[in-house]
């Protein structure tokens, strides 16, 4: 076969199993969230249809299709089809571009967290069509929340990544987690790296709707947020691409703060090192990013919801001064080489 | 409706008002029906009944406790107050055969004798709850989020109190004194040692460290009584047909809500000529309107939420 | 300098009481024994409800089919909203005399609201309350029930 069509069918595979693994992890996740919630609660998630119900959300989603999938008068058609599958590739191209374990990794900008950054933005233009384009004055309040609630705290988000670049150097994903060989960079960095991380967590659960800053999208609101006309499976993308910006956010946590697919490493070449070796990659990467996300479903399930202007003085008053000083502090340590 | 039943037949109608606090509403027909005609209960009868108001009203305000947290978003908080109210709700069971409505404290006493494990279960549960509630006080009341939503926020002066008869723990939040047990003890409450709550600062913290606060205190008396309980009858001998003298009568209880009052027109006949119930939830619900106003939407929910509104007393 | 101070004792204050509130949820996470539900339709054999628990009014029979109700109308007087309909014969007995005897005791369980005024006035202890609590059936007319069987008598030793 001639080069081009290799190329391209190489590409055709990569995407497929790329699409394959986003829909499964989608619907684990969801099955883990209800698990997870249903222990925290003293009883049991579900547990009948398959065993110990992991084939629930199958079934849901089957559900999910059987609704009818209704036209709004006077809403524009296109924009309102168009809402769901704009955060679904927002999504799906920023995982797509995380490194799972050495070389397994799709594709390997030199600008990794700048790409990483510049595409979860685009998840901010398919929630404000989807309030547009409803025709409802309540999905419309509600996208307008959420927009301003995402775009505030993509600063905190990008500035604790700062954080990271500064101590490591580069932007590319496979360096920093290169540059995590002889020690993570939360222990590396020692407290200013960890305030990065707290501030990256909180901000990240902002960032996705979820957990004490979803007020735009919850039940007991007053509006019932952004996705309100959405039926069927449209309803099933957004809630999807929610599920996955959260294991998108751990995975990111995990990458740049926790090590990646690094084990576990003390200095350079120790026997601890050693014995941290013999866990594979891909397993570390995956116990990690389930960690994070186990905090970051603890945040949702304990606090009770913040109004929207606590949310925003949260950022703006709090978060952002603190997160603007670390950095010059991190700046500060890596010039004097105060760090390990 | 009570106008076309007998008194008996009146209390199974009363549990439904205010369905969480049934003892205290059945109570208050029973008294008044007892006072009318004179009647001297057991002591027995006095203590029992005393201790199911108070396991009453325990239920209720940690039923209040879980519905106020999902209000605000904490969701656990209402699996973990269902949870341990599924104690006292056994207990209930176990005596009387229902959950939630109950129509057991009559008049002239109660309609069965408890079960032989009563107090061996209220003993059980005291120090459960003990443990428990300062979990909930970890769990709620010092979240940072849940006290910038709730201080400052809905504040009644008591010159509102007062004037739109705002009754109970949410009264007792803005510094109105108006707990019947101690104003005019029935039952078995002049024989025990409880604090009444009173704070002064008015907000919703303030409404929602009362009800803390009185469950700590419920906890107080069904101990001094759980070991006191006295033998002897279950109920007085009435006749099947009650008629009570002609005249005017009018009962007060406290219930987990604010002071129920029944006021009783009696013309001699076995049906009451008029009967009339001054429900705590309906006065309490027109102050919204006023505490509310210059607050978000999303205060709205917290401040509802705070004085603790049954649907069913307001329509009766 | 008291402000900066306080902006940051302020934020360390805050921070604890959340980290209080995680702690408790993430106890509970690890305590699979605190789990209080019960797998219902699977443990039918062993549930058991309590002795009084309300679950229905039944006129209980001995091994001979006989009951104790003797038509006398109270309960039916006591319930307050109708859901006992007491419906007699006559029927001349051993002795010659013409006696009142019971035909059917209608009971509406779809009516009634568990009083339990009808167990308490009942001269001759004839019904009780029964334990059986799965009522729900697709047809209405399912939910009357005649309590006392069919070709059952009264005990001789229940007087009027």
């Amino acid at each position: 076969m001639s080069p081009t069509w290799v190329f391209i069918s190489e590409l055709v595979l990569v995407g497929l199993v790329f699409l394959m693994f986003y829909a499964i992890l989608g619907l684990f996740l969801v099955y883990l969230e209800r698990r997870v919630c249903a222990f925290i609660q003293n009883r049991l998630g579900p547990n009948r249809v398959g065993p110990q119900g992991i084939f629930q959300t199958i079934a849901d989603l089957i559900k999910l299709l059987f609704k009818e999938l209704f036209i709004i008068k006077n809403a524009d058609r296109f924009l309102f089809n168009l809402a769901p599958f704009i955060v679904i590739i927002a999504s799906l191209m920023a995982i797509g571009s995380l490194p799972y374990a050495k070389g397994l990794q799709a594709i390997d900008f030199n600008i990794g967290i700048f790409y990483i950054l510049a595409v979860t933005s685009l998840g901010v233009v398919g929630i404000l069509l989807a309030g547009w384009s409803s025709n409802s004055k309540y999905s419309l309040l509600g996208a307008m929340r959420s927009g301003a609630q995402i775009i505030s705290y993509e600063l905190s988000v990008g500035l604790s990544m700062l954080a990271i670049i500064i101590f490591s150097g580069s932007m590319q994903l496979s360096v920093i987690v290169e540059s995590q060989a002889n020690g993570w960079w939360i222990f590396k960095g020692h407290i200013p790296a960890f305030i990065s991380f707290i501030i990256f967590l909180i901000a990240a659960t902002a960032e996705t709707n979820r957990g004490p800053f979803d007020l735009a999208e919850a039940e007991s609101e007053l509006t019932a947020g952004f996705h309100t006309e959405y039926t069927g499976i449209r309803f099933a993308f957004f809630f999807l691409a929610e599920y996955m910006n959260m294991f998108l956010a751990a995975a990111l946590a995990t990458t740049l703060f926790l090590g990646g697919w690094m084990p576990l490493h003390f200095g350079i070449d120790t026997q601890f090192n050693h014995i941290m070796d013999f866990i594979p990659p891909v397993v570390w990467f995956f116990g990690k990013t389930f960690f994070v996300i186990y905090i970051i479903m603890l945040f949702k399930w304990t606090f009770p919801r913040l109004r929207i202007d606590q949310l925003l003085t949260l950022e703006w008053k709090y978060l952002l001064p603190i997160n603007l000083f670390n950095i010059v502090l991190i700046a500060f340590l890596v010039l004097m080489g105060w760090h390990f | 409706m009570g106008e076309s039943n007998t008194y008996q037949q009146i209390i199974h109608l009363t549990d439904r008002m205010d369905y969480l606090s049934a003892h205290q509403n059945n109570e208050a027909v029973s008294l008044l029906v007892e006072k009318a005609l004179g009647i001297e209960v057991p002591e027995r009868v006095k203590v029992i009944r005393t201790i199911l108001s108070e396991l009453g009203r325990l239920g209720s305000h940690q039923l209040w406790w879980a519905a106020f947290g999902m209000d605000l978003g904490a969701l656990t908080t209402f699996f973990y107050g269902l949870r341990d109210r599924e104690k006292i709700l056994d207990i209930f069971e176990e005596s009387f055969g229902s959950r939630l409505l109950h129509s057991y404290i009559c008049p002239g006493g109660l309609m069965n004798d408890v079960h032989p494990n009563f107090k061996t279960r209220i003993k059980e549960l005291i120090p459960y709850l003990r443990k428990k509630l300062p979990e909930y006080d970890q769990l709620l009341t010092g979240n940072v989020i849940f006290t910038e939503r709730s201080k400052n926020i809905g504040y009644m002066s008591l010159q509102d109190a007062i004037g739109y008869g705002i009754t109970g723990p949410s009264g007792r939040g803005s510094g109105f004194a108006c707990d019947i047990r101690k104003v005019e003890p029935y039952s078995a409450y002049d024989r025990v040692d409880f604090k009444e709550i009173l704070l002064t600062e008015g907000d919703t913290f303030a409404r929602y460290q009362v009800r803390i606060l009185e469950m700590y205190e419920s906890l107080k008396i069904l101990e001094q009584l759980v070991d006191q309980i006295p033998d002897g009858d279950y109920t007085v001998k009435m006749k099947p047909i009650i008629k009570l003298p002609e005249g005017e009568y009018y009962q007060r209880v406290e219930t987990a809500r604010g002071e129920l009052g029944v006021y009783v027109v009696s013309t001699g006949d076995k049906y009451p000529d008029r009967i009339r119930f001054r429900t705590p939830n309906f006065s309490n619900l027109f102050i919204i309107d006023k505490l509310a106003r210059g607050h978000k939407i999303a205060d709205l929910v917290a401040i509802s939420g705070s004085l603790d509104l049954v649907i069913p007393d307001i329509d009766r | 300098m008291n402000a900066f101070f306080n902006y940051f004792s302020e934020i360390g204050r805050g921070v604890k009481t959340l980290l209080k509130g995680m702690q408790i949820t993430n106890g509970y996470f690890f305590k699979p024994r605190e789990i209080v539900t019960q797998k219902y339709p699977e443990n039918r054999a062993t549930l058991k409800m309590f002795d009084q628990f309300k679950g229905e009014v039944i006129m209980p029979h001995d091994e001979n089919n006989q009951h104790r109700c003797t038509g006398c109308g109270i309960c039916e007087n006591n319930c307050p909203n109708g859901s006992i309909q007491i419906l007699t014969r006559k029927e001349t007995n051993a002795e010659g005399k013409s006696i009142r005897v019971i035909d059917k005791h209608i009971y509406h369980l779809s009516m009634c609201t568990f009083c339990g005024l009808c167990i308490k006035t009942c001269p001759s202890d004839a019904i009780t309350w029964g334990q059986t609590f799965e009522h729900a059936v697709f047809d209405r007319n399912k939910l009357t029930k005649v309590l006392n069987q069919p070709g059952s008598t009264i005990k001789k030793e229940v007087k009027e």
